[in-house]
């Protein structure tokens, strides 16, 4: 079984983004880039169900720019066995985003899509739904653990009332949670080793999809800023303002 | 313009952050709610400014799957589909969104015009303005940033709807729950949350339960503390947790990471106890105390 996992590079989760001067977007020029940490884990899975041999290649996908190379060497750096990038110029939106990796996963024909629950720089939390949705297969969202065993997987869930546990038919969609692993990091080895693993460029435009995105950005604003308050120095003075000043208790 | 929610229920009555979409439906005409199972029919029913409640009651594990081939069957008479930005409303929107092929949503907290949306990007860090071209629009909303809608008031028609047939590819086996009698944490008035600071989970419970008792407070936890085993993943409040916008927001032995300013800091009053003067937390807080949590919780107890 193949596994394929959509990555993709945004602001690193380290940085604290700034907001355009002209409202455009978010600044991104000589900003640190990495992989979205939650495609670190679902790459992580999928390389663990590799080593338990329950799957046998796993392929790291992108849609961006030539730079978005960057995460494939990384994601093969981890283990991936091969990369596709689909490069466009394009702002693309995660509705075009699912369109084009499902003609991958048509092409590809993996068990599994492993992907991130949600990219920290749109925080849409929606790709591996629409994806699953579109390819007319079962899906598991915000998966804190996977179990594969007879074609089938068990995949259970944070959700907001506590863990839920779903079996899914494959092939189908996981899309991975904070603490569904803890994912490895290159080695500098294996970094060097990366680089003669095969990497696919195909054109974006070339894949029948329609690029347009049906939300427009208007426009990027900061949002209101919080500012310091006062330091106390007794819990008395703290429950005594918090009832005289704040009036919250 | 009508408006579909998916609404969903606790213990017999409709949760707050569904009562907030419905409130956030509202800015675009009529308005009415589906819901799941054979729970809080009654509570839907009374709902204010709800026309129709459409029950299916053979969906009562939610699965997103034949739920959002039922959303998508019945898309054509909406404008809008919405549902509170809940885990449940976060699986199956984005999944009826790919059935239609239009792009959803997610956590709106601001509605300009019925094309035009706010919602926050980068962990909350940028707001972004964005326009749907789409014809039916699926969005998810932020509870804490629309006024829920009262849960008395309105008499909707209640009309039973099958579910689609099930493609058998997906079932659900179990729910593992965690009882507690506290207040939930998304609609509670004051929110206490601890941190790795509080070094294990028998000080976690020892510590933060007596002022949460005193206050009436629901527990929240960052995400540290949930991962070493302090605290159970629903109490994670930031970015990929719970959003909270109490009334009061107490947040001891957390840094105050970006990824958890993102699910609190909208906040009314935000109080923070840390050892470290330079804990970026002091930052949004109104109230600080700089000492050792093991010596400020219990003072605090007793002073409350
Ligand atoms: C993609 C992504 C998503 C994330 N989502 C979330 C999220 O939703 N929610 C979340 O919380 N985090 C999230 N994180 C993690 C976040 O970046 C931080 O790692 C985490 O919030 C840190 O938790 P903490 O503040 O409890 O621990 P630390 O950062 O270790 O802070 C512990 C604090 O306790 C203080 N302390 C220690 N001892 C005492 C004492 N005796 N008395 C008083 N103070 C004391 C220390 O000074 C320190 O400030 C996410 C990270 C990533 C990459
Ligand atoms: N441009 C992209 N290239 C590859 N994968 C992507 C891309 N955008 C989103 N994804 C995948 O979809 C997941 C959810 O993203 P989103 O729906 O935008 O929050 C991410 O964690 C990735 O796994």
């Amino acid at each position: 079984m193949k596994v394929l996992v959509p990555v993709k590079r945004v602001v690193d989760y380290n940085i604290k983004p700034r907001v355009a001067a002209d409202g455009s977007g978010v600044e991104t020029q000589g900003v640190k880039m990495s992989m979205n940490p939650f495609d670190e884990i679902a790459l992580e899975e999928a390389l663990r169900l590799r080593e338990k041999n329950q799957a046998d290649e796993v392929i790291a996908v992108t849609i961006g720019p030539q730079v978005a190379q960057d995460v494939l060497r990384t994601a093969m750096a981890m283990g991936a066995d091969r990369a596709i990038l689909i490069r466009t110029d394009a702002e693309i939106e995660p509705r075009v985003v699912a369109n084009l990796l499902k003609v991958i996963v048509e092409r590809e024909n993996p068990g599994i899509v492993s992907m991130g629950k949600q990219a920290i720089d749109d925080d849409m939390n929606a790709t591996g739904q629409m994806l699953a949705a579109k390819l007319g297969w079962p899906q598991g969202t915000f998966a804190s653990q996977v179990t594969v065993a007879d074609s089938k997987v068990e995949v259970a869930r944070e959700v907001d009332g506590g863990t839920e546990v779903l079996s899914l038919s494959l092939p189908a969609v996981i899309t991975a949670d904070l603490r569904l692993n803890e994912p490895r990091y290159a080695t500098l080895p294996n970094i060097m080793k990366a680089r003669k693993k095969p990497l696919e460029t195909i054109e974006a435009d070339s894949l029948g999809v329609d690029l347009t995105s049906h939300l427009k950005l208007v426009s990027v604003a900061e949002p209101p800023e919080r500012t310091a308050g006062v330091i106390v120095e007794t819990v008395e003075e703290l429950v005594e303002k918090l009832k005289t000043e704040a009036k919250v208790i | 313009m009508t408006a579909l929610v998916l609404i969903e229920s606790e213990h017999g009555k409709i949760r707050q952050a569904s009562r907030s979409a419905l409130a956030a439906a509202a800015q675009f005409g009529d308005v009415d709610a589906i819901i799941l199972g054979n729970e809080g029919i009654d509570a839907a029913a009374k709902l204010a400014g709800v026309r129709k409640i459409l029950h299916v009651p053979a969906l009562k594990s939610a699965l997103a799957e034949p739920t959002a081939a039922l959303l998508a069957s019945l898309s054509s008479s909406y404008s809008h589909i919405l549902s509170a930005a809940s885990s449940m409303g976060k699986n199956i929107l984005p999944r009826l969104a790919g059935l239609l092929d239009v792009q959803p949503i997610s956590d709106v907290v601001k509605i300009n015009d019925e094309a035009t949306f706010v919602r926050p990007i980068y962990a909350g860090n940028a707001l972004a303005t964005v326009q749907s071209s789409d014809t039916v629009k699926v969005l998810t909303v932020r509870g804490s940033s629309f006024d829920p809608v009262a849960e008395e008031g309105g008499s909707a028609s209640v009309e039973v709807l099958e579910a689609p047939a099930e493609d058998g590819k997906s079932s659900f086996l179990r729910l593992e729950q965690t009882e507690s009698d506290r207040p939930e944490l998304e609609v509670a008035r004051v929110v206490i949350s601890g941190g790795k600071g509080l070094k294990d989970e028998s000080n976690f419970h020892s510590l933060l339960e007596p002022v949460a008792d005193k206050l009436g407070a629901a527990i929240g936890a960052s995400r540290a503390a949930v991962d070493s085993g302090f605290a159970p993943n629903e109490m994670q409040v930031g970015q990929t947790g719970k959003i909270v916008a109490p009334e009061l927001y107490i947040a001891v032995g957390l840094s105050g990471a970006i990824q958890h300013l993102a699910g609190m800091k909208d906040s009314r009053v935000i109080v923070a106890v840390n050892l470290d003067p330079d804990a970026p937390i002091f930052k949004v807080a109104d109230y600080g105390i700089v000492g050792d949590l093991f010596e400020v919780l219990p003072a605090l107890e007793k002073a409350l």
